[in-house]
């Protein structure tokens, strides 16, 4: 949209026929350009209107068969042809939010430590080596998760969370390893990166003058961070947060890997459980019968609009904090 | 006048340019001013360097501020004159790879050798750009009482209110009080920093070019303002307007290249100034 008004101003340039050739050439060469980033952005929006489509459409037989049931029916039974997608959704939200709930602190303070208090070169290095994080495989934090993390927190931090705070209803029961504890905290290791490295961006964005005042106060360094740059920042730390849901929402092999694969809602941090994502991946090759793939594609569909929700509030964070920073 | 300024141009003469290490008796206060009476000096700075690195940005300033007057540093830019003044409550501590040599004394204590915290809340500062923060109005005047901890809700209230009909700012804001401060004008806006300096009471105000991003009406507001303000605590103020300086400062001193050249009453330094450089500079010869 932004390009059109310019290139509407350039075609009115050349006056008539009059125009010289080399000024021709140039509008060719601007009517080009026009065409070319045109195509490619119109491409990425008809893709995301396609994949849509397509969900929508193909998940028709099971929205015919069980209607808005299928967001709040438990039972998922491929045999007698049952589906609701509760306990899927339970088992993502869970998991994510346990996730949050672990690298909101954490990366929160590391991305502080980061910008606020380290040597800009330790600051730099040590935010390579947390975005190098994120480059990693899914499959190898599944494997990890399975092999060291399950039974590390089987051995060490389950039965220290049993004996504090074993009267919870959410820290009860048998803990067998795969379950969305082991999920949420194979998650937060995957998310945090995204809050390090936004939210560090956002901190050093904060003006200067911004600290200076709160110093020129009388404030310490610590007030200043918290009471000042952090509130500054709190617009696009939240665009942080929000991404690195929207991450962990749709996360899907390591998930599978430690959630344990059964459909069921247990309050329970320690049950086995499952996700949207993991029940997809893992179901769609032995799903027969037009019911039951309609009712996988529909589950694709609620993950894709709960995650196109997110994304856009993330977005919407993003350009307030932005506006927000350009004001001052 | 006339049969003096020559006399006046040779004492000046030998007093710059350290007229720092003059007793308070013999400081400021030309023949012919009224302000020949001993004067107490509240910030004294003696034999101060400052690097950036390895940039040599001040030389050997000394320069003493009298308790309750308005001191003006003038020069073209980057003299020094905001580095200095940055050095007074030890901000310039937060740039990497500054470093100050020298002394500088408040009240006979060494600020180099105080806490920077409580240095800085008795020397409060205000800057080039207004700069609120992005809370609402009170809550910008409240911060400094709050996280100085300086009393209850009810006396940090009483501070705001105080703060804002010092810094001439209370009859416009009172009905808005916990609206945000970027409602407000630039104008207004300074003077809510101002106030919010003031709000812990400091003893001295640095203000750094207060009035450069303002209009001409906000900034004859402000220089009424310290006018009024002088009262209670020793200003010293940057500026880059000469006309200003003329106007607000009881004293200016004169930077060039990171040397004070010339320090004197400010109606000596603008009708007979010391030094060949000062009057270049003030008759627009340069900078």
């Amino acid at each position: 949209m932004a390009t059109y008004p310019s290139t509407a101003n350039s075609r009115a340039l050349p006056p008539g026929g009059r125009a010289r050739s080399f000024l021709r050439r140039g509008q060719v060469g601007e009517d080009v350009a026009y065409l070319v980033t045109l195509v490619a952005a119109a491409t990425i929006f008809l893709i995301t209107s396609l994949i849509f489509y397509e969900l929508f459409v193909q998940s028709a037989v099971s929205r015919q068969k069980f209607g808005f049931h299928f967001l709040f029916t438990q039972t998922w039974d491929p045999i007698a042809g049952n589906f609701g997608a509760l306990p899927f959704i339970y088992g993502t939200v869970v998991t994510a939010a346990l996730s949050l709930l672990i690298a909101i602190p954490q990366g929160l303070g590391s991305a502080i430590f980061l910008a606020e208090l380290a040597p800009r070169r330790v600051s730099d290095s040590l935010t390579f080596l947390i975005e190098l994080l994120a480059a990693v495989p899914s499959v190898i934090y599944g494997l990890l998760g399975i092999f060291i993390l399950v039974p590390f927190l089987q051995a060490r931090v389950v039965p220290v969370l049993k004996a504090v705070f074993g009267f919870l209803p959410i820290f009860q029961g048998v803990f067998y390893g795969v379950s969305y504890f082991s999920a949420g905290v194979v998650l937060s290791v995957m998310i945090m990166p995204f809050i390090v490295s936004v939210s560090r961006e956002v901190l050093l964005a904060v003006p200067k003058d911004q600290r200076e005042a709160s110093l020129a106060l009388g404030g310490s360094r610590w007030q200043t961070t918290w009471h000042v740059v952090v509130p500054y920042a709190l617009k696009g730390i939240m665009g942080s947060i929000f991404l690195a849901l929207a991450r962990a929402l749709g996360e899907t092999m390591a998930v599978t890997m430690v959630i344990g694969n059964t459909p069921q809602i247990k309050a329970s941090l320690l049950a086995p459980g499952y996700s949207i994502a993991a029940v997809i991946a893992n179901e769609f090759t032995e799903a027969v019968g037009s019911l039951y793939i309609s009712s996988l594609i529909e589950l694709g569909l609620v993950l894709f609009v709960v995650t196109f929700i997110i994304n856009g509030l993330a977005r919407l964070m993003i350009m307030a904090a932005s506006r927000g920073g350009a004001h001052s | 006048m006339d049969p003096s300024s020559g006399d006046l141009a040779k004492a000046v003469d030998a007093r710059t340019p350290l007229p720092g290490n003059h007793s308070p008796a013999d400081t400021p206060g030309g023949i012919g001013s009224d302000q020949m009476k001993v004067q107490t000096m509240k910030l004294k700075a003696s034999n101060v360097n400052f690097f950036y690195g390895g940039f040599h940005a001040l030389h050997e300033i000394n320069l003493q501020f009298s308790a309750n007057k308005i001191t003006a540093l003038i020069g073209p830019s980057g003299c020094g004159k905001s580095t200095f003044l940055r050095s007074l409550n030890r901000l310039h501590e937060t740039i990497r790879g500054a470093r100050l040599e020298g002394t500088i004394v408040l009240d006979n204590e060494n600020i180099l050798a105080m806490n920077a915290s409580a240095l800085r809340r008795r020397v409060g500062m205000v800057f080039q750009r207004p700069n609120p923060f992005p809370k609402s109005i009170f809550d910008n005047i409240a911060y400094g009482p709050e996280i100085n901890g300086m009393g209850n809700h009810q006396h940090v209230a009483e501070l705001v209110e105080q703060s804002l009909i010092r810094a001439a700012l209370w009859e416009e804001v009172k009905d808005k009080l916990h609206q945000s401060a970027y409602g407000l004008s630039g104008g207004q806006q300074q003077r809510l920093c101002i106030a919010r300096a003031l709000a812990v009471n400091p003893e001295v105000l640095l203000l750094d070019e207060p009035c450069s991003a303002l209009d001409p009406i906000g900034t004859a507001k402000i220089e009424e303002l310290l006018f009024t303000l002088k009262d209670q605590c020793t200003i010293v103020i940057v500026t880059h307007n000469m006309q200003q300086a003329a106007r607000v400062a009881d004293y200016t001193g004169f930077f060039l290249m990171g040397k004070l050249i010339e320090f004197d009453d400010t109606k000596k330094i603008y009708t007979t100034p010391g030094k060949k450089e000062t009057e270049d500079y003030i008759t627009g010869r340069f900078g």
